[in-house]
């Protein structure tokens, strides 16, 4: 923890000196649960921050799930260079308000933008990426069937942005394929007997109201291998305020389906970011 | 029920046509409008470390007639851009991904400057924006 605040302070103040910030107001996206540039839950192609070319700059993030039973609290940073890399650390907590105790995980990602851009071509951007999972606490996944305490996740991202696509407004699409084997992400470990790696799709529309703020909602398909619970797909809506190039504040409504046996895990989301 | 739906379109079409869209440059202020947008896009160019090299050989009175004509023709106006194709005028300038950013900041805060509809301002980067290709690492 104190390595990760030193850290952060050396980039926020090599952030003020020398990170320049060039793209347009919103088009780093937020930041995911899981430290990338993104929606919520979804990994977009798009690159974090407001480095363009030859640019670079740096952001972190903290954001809260609170559902039926249980609280996820995640928090992280990241770097980006030339609006191509990406390179982010998640930490989350997973707290199992119902059962007691609590699950967590590292992630480490990056991401390279492989063609297009955003908003100025015809193609969509489009990126891959890659994630390292570790698990911070294993007894309750192994229990329950997990073969790793990590887990590793490739995707490929595709983004574009519409201009005056419904009602004058800008439209975001964008679909995610992500190959993995985690179970409920990772927070209840990966692999295990029959588990192997799948595609899943994943999906975001966001509709720019202006430059400021935007409304949203995402799929996120999930595998569901663990025998000893059912585990669903992911769903949410949200609203994002890009108060500056600084900051930004996402609210949203997450369904997270059933949970470790626990049903109908609805809840809030609430995240907000930093980029320099 | 067809025949309900069908009363129900026509009625919609015909209110659509009563009611005529204004067209883009219309809704950009039309020739006033054009101009201030360039004018403070060029005062926001000018102050603009980044990007402003790249003006320092340009004979800035004939580039703001220029780019008058041109928004002014791209957005629909009584107009005809007179001078050679994007690729041309921006070959050999060296000009990157964060240069081509720059220009787009300071056109969106020229448009809100002006007071710029959101819908006519999204119309407008819509025509723009395919001309990176043209513009960008050439």
């Amino acid at each position: 923890m104190k390595i990760m605040i030193s850290a952060l302070c050396l980039v926020l103040a090599c952030g003020n000196l020398m990170a320049e910030s060039s793209k347009v107001i919103a088009t780093g996206g937020a930041t995911s649960i899981e430290g990338n540039s993104g929606g919520g839950i979804v990994p977009w192609a798009t690159i974090n921050g407001y480095s363009s070319s030859d640019e670079w700059s740096v952001n972190t993030f903290a954001a809260r799930v609170g559902v039926k039973s249980f609280t996820l609290n995640s928090y992280g940073l990241g770097a980006s260079f030339n609006n191509q890399w990406e390179l982010s650390f998640a930490r989350q907590d997973f707290s199992l308000d119902t059962i007691g105790g609590a699950l967590r995980q590292d992630i480490l990602g990056l991401k390279y933008k492989i063609a297009g851009e955003l908003l100025y071509t015809t193609i969509p951007q489009i990126s891959l990426g890659v994630q390292l999972k570790k698990n911070r606490d294993f007894a309750l996944p192994s229990a329950v069937g997990a073969g790793d305490d990590s887990g590793y996740e490739f995707y490929v991202a595709a983004t574009k942005v519409f201009f005056d696509a419904i009602a004058g407004r800008n439209l975001l699409l964008n679909a995610t394929v992500r190959s993995t084997d985690a179970h409920q992400t990772g927070l209840l470990g990966f692999g295990g007997q029959g588990s192997e790696h799948q595609w899943m799709l994943e999906t975001s529309a966001v509709l720019l109201l202006n430059y400021n703020l935007a409304i949203g909602t995402e799929f996120k398909q999930k595998p569901n291998q663990l025998s000893f619970a059912d585990e669903q797909h992911w769903r949410d809506l949200f609203a994002a305020w890009f108060i500056n190039k600084n900051a930004s504040v996402v609210l949203g409504y997450v369904d997270l389906g059933d949970i470790a046996g626990l049903t109908e895990q609805t809840g809030f989301y609430l995240s907000v970011e930093g980029t320099w | 029920m067809v025949k309900y739906l069908l009363l129900i379109a026509t009625l919609a079409l015909t209110a659509c046509q009563q009611k005529p869209e204004s067209s883009l440059y219309q809704r950009l202020g039309a020739e006033t409008g054009v101009e201030n947008i360039v004018d403070s896009l060029l005062s926001g160019i000018e102050q603009d470390p980044s990007i402003v090299h790249h003006f320092s050989d340009t004979d800035i009175p004939r580039f703001r007639r220029l780019l008058i004509e041109q928004f002014c023709e791209l957005s629909g106006g009584p107009c005809k851009y007179s001078g050679v194709s994007m690729q041309e005028s921006h070959t050999g300038f060296q000009i990157t991904q964060a240069h081509f950013d720059a220009l787009v900041n300071h056109l969106i805060a020229a448009m809100q400057q002006q007071k710029v509809a959101i819908e006519a301002q999204n119309e407008f980067l819509a025509l723009l924006a395919p001309m990176y290709k043209d513009v960008v690492y050439r």
